[in-house]
């Protein structure tokens, strides 16, 4: 792979082609928030967290390959805001109860949103009715907490090839589902992996619940994002 | 100067956000020093008397009286404040809102498991016109009225409170530390 030459807020980077802009940020010590973005996983593009605006157009970082001369535009004030109202938005659409819920400290939606300083989401609560799902062993689903990244539908896969989770549903009325039999038969460190993999708590590993202390716990200290800016 | 007057509230709340106020410590002693506290839980002053400089709301609208005492709190504070997670978002009393009025209240007075089994037939929902009627959801204080500003967190740590509030009275930038803004 041959290298091209990128800017990212006016700062001159080095980027391999076949990257993505958020894969040369990141090796650029640039932080690109994702949400529904995973290493190793094909990328999605469906939060668009990841929001840049090259050529003076908007386009999702994690979906859009590198080009030779790209001038890409990041953390100004409008794409920030933009950014920051994504985040409100998901609030809102869904009933995330941060104090009950088992994911806090570890959760990458409420990490976004520390790290954005949401006081209170500007738009109005829209408290829809959504499943829970725990009739299987090892996990329980919590639509509330849905954000539909993908991420498990892409990742939680079975030794024989069978996807545990989908999607059911378009646009609004989208959500993931389980498959209850293939849940059961998931190896533990799977379903944990299930777990680890959601963003937010939609996905939780029973019997583990609030193991780690506040505190200790993955973003209490350090906001997401601080492991690639302070490279 | 006349020192600035604070009132406080817990409407659809636990008091956990006036417990994490108290736990300022022997910044207490300062606090009573920059500010007046008016009609509050604190000092026991039932009913406003005069107009208060800032109004500290804990707790979300679960019924109509919640929803008189914001007003009342909005008439007579200039400023606002939603402290802690269910005046900002409902909290945990909104895990109700996907659930009707009506179910609710048979599972609490009828049918719920810590319901007496021997009274099935005495049992009623009570009804009586001195109790606040219950809203169809609970809402979050700033969809009632304007709030100005919001003090996350479930309690909001009480380091936070103290930089917020000092930040407000003396006029300085309030700088929140990465630690001191969370959600639980």
């Amino acid at each position: 792979m041959s290298d091209i030459k990128i800017t990212i807020d006016g700062k001159e980077c080095t980027a391999k082609s076949g990257q993505t802009i958020v894969e040369a940020a990141k090796a650029n010590g640039i932080y690109i928030p994702v949400l529904c973005h995973f290493d190793g996983l094909k990328p999605a593009g469906t939060c668009r967290i990841c929001t840049v605006k090259v050529g003076g157009r908007f386009m999702a970082g994690c979906t859009t390959p590198v080009a030779e001369g790209m001038r890409i535009d990041n953390m100004t004030p409008e794409i920030e805001d933009m950014r920051k109202q994504i985040i409100e938005m998901l609030f809102v659409e869904g009933n995330h109860m941060c104090p009950v819920c088992e994911k806090s400290g570890n959760c990458e939606l409420q990490a976004l949103a520390y790290r954005y300083k949401m006081m209170v989401p500007r738009f109005p609560f829209l408290w829809p009715k959504r499943e829970v799902v725990a009739n299987t062993p090892k996990l329980y689903l919590d639509k509330n907490r849905c954000v539909q990244c993908l991420r498990c539908v892409r990742e939680i896969i079975t030794t024989d090839g069978k996807n545990v989770f989908a999607v059911k549903e378009r646009g609004g009325k989208t959500t993931i589902n389980m498959d209850e039999k293939l849940a059961a038969g998931l190896s533990d460190d799977m379903a944990m992996r299930a777990m680890d993999i959601c963003p937010v708590g939609c996905i939780i590993r029973k019997e583990v619940g609030y193991k780690v202390p506040i505190g200790q716990r993955k973003f209490d200290s350090k906001p997401i994002g601080s492991e690639i800016e302070g490279r | 100067m006349s020192k600035p007057v604070v009132a406080t509230t817990s409407l659809a709340g636990c008091f956990g956000c006036h417990m994490s106020l108290l736990d300022i410590d022997d910044r207490i002693l300062q606090l009573i020093d920059l500010v007046e506290f008016h009609k509050s839980p604190v000092d026991d002053i039932k009913t406003f008397s005069k107009m208060c400089d800032i109004g500290i709301i804990e707790g979300g609208c679960c019924n109509s009286e919640n929803v008189h005492v914001l007003q009342d709190f909005r008439k007579n504070c200039k400023i606002l404040i939603s402290l802690g997670e269910c005046a900002i978002m409902g909290g945990l009393p909104a895990m109700r809102n996907g659930i009707p009025v009506k179910e609710c209240l048979e599972e609490g007075y009828l049918d719920g498991p810590t319901v007496d089994e021997n009274k099935k037939g005495a049992r009623i929902i009570p009804n009586d016109e001195e109790l606040p009627m219950i809203l169809d959801k609970v809402y979050p204080c700033h969809e009632i009225v304007k709030v100005d500003y919001y003090i996350p967190g479930c309690p909001p740590r009480a380091d936070l409170i103290w930089e917020a509030l000092v930040a407000l009275v003396t006029g300085n930038e309030l700088k929140i530390p990465y630690e001191v803004l969370k959600f639980d």
